[in-house]
């Protein structure tokens, strides 16, 4: 089902987020924090399949979305990664989470939250900007201009950019490229078998990697 | 190890493009890719220089990345190749 939750505002004051969530106020609670950008649309078939399982599993979970992003109405321009912490950690307090469970590059959202993370796939911030930079170079190439990665990285630092059609302000591609996953248990994409669906140009799903994956978190929260 | 290189590449381009093994394995030099798989557009093609640099463990610069060395699977393979020469 969906539930709002309060999440602070990059301005001051509270907005209104929504997140899915499976609550049957049971013992183990794991708030899941989403891939950014384009990785959460590739991901989020994985994710919520994963939690579905988790739930006929006995675990509750929480898929929160991460302002500016998905469903919320916050700006996404005026958001910086310490905003996205701010709201995980408003998150994580909310649905009172005993785990997180960080999908790809979510787990840079996380800092401080004195919970037990679990990162699948985790990736730093400066890969994930090289990656949207190189989409952008080869999109501008082909239409006839170019660009660098290097320039389009000095110009984000300046002055913000848009890149595969995110429009994030300077301060969110400083935090990105500063950003690096911090302590968390890992598990690899080895670990679920099969190719990572972030990989794919087209969103997709996988039942044995989904299948995998919530039986890997399941055995780490000790459930 | 000029086979791993090969190995690596169909298994990235299977990954990347969510291709099946056999059809990757039956690519040869003359394959067409860029123009030709219509899942590798500009977008997946920014996902597969990635993935290739990640797995492959070298750097492709923006002046590197051209028409021709997307144009048929030996290309790329010989792109993949001189990187890791």
């Amino acid at each position: 089902m969906i539930a709002t939750w309060p999440c602070p505002a990059s301005g001051g004051g509270e907005a209104s987020e929504y997140a899915f969530v499976q609550d049957r106020a049971r013992r183990f609670r794991v708030l899941v924090v989403p891939a950014l950008f384009d990785e959460a649309n590739r991901l989020r078939r994985l994710t919520v399949a994963a939690m579905r399982l988790l739930d006929r599993a006995g675990l509750d979970c929480f898929l929160p979305d991460l302002p500016g992003s998905n469903e919320s109405l916050q700006v996404l321009e005026a958001q910086t990664l310490d905003d996205w912490r701010a709201a995980v950690a408003a998150a994580a307090r909310h649905f009172r989470a005993s785990h997180v469970l960080a999908v790809r590059g979510g787990v840079l959202a996380c800092a401080g939250l004195g919970l037990p993370v679990l990162a699948y796939a985790p990736v730093g911030g400066a890969s994930i900007l090289r990656q949207m930079m190189r989409m952008r170079v080869l999109a501008s190439r082909e239409a006839g201009q170019e660009e660098t990665t290097a320039g389009l990285l000095e110009r984000g630092l300046a002055e913000g950019i848009e890149l595969a059609g995110y429009r994030l302000s300077a301060a969110m591609v400083a935090g990105l490229q500063a950003a690096e996953p911090g302590p968390a248990t890992v598990i690899a994409q080895g670990d679920i078998g099969g190719a990572g669906l972030w990989l794919r140009a087209e969103p997709g799903e996988d039942a044995a990697q989904a299948a995998a994956l919530a039986a890997r978190i399941t055995a780490e929260c000790g459930a | 190890m000029t086979i791993d290189i090969d190995q690596s590449l169909r298994q990235i381009l299977a990954d990347v493009l969510g291709l099946s093994a056999e059809q990757v394995a039956g690519f040869d030099g003359e394959t067409g890719l860029f123009g030709h798989l219509p899942q590798l557009d500009s977008m997946s093609v920014a996902g597969l220089l990635t993935e290739m640099e990640d797995r492959l463990g070298f750097i492709i610069d923006d002046d590197e990345i051209d028409g021709e060395m997307l144009e048929t699977y030996g290309a790329l393979l010989a792109f993949a190749r001189a990187k890791l020469g």
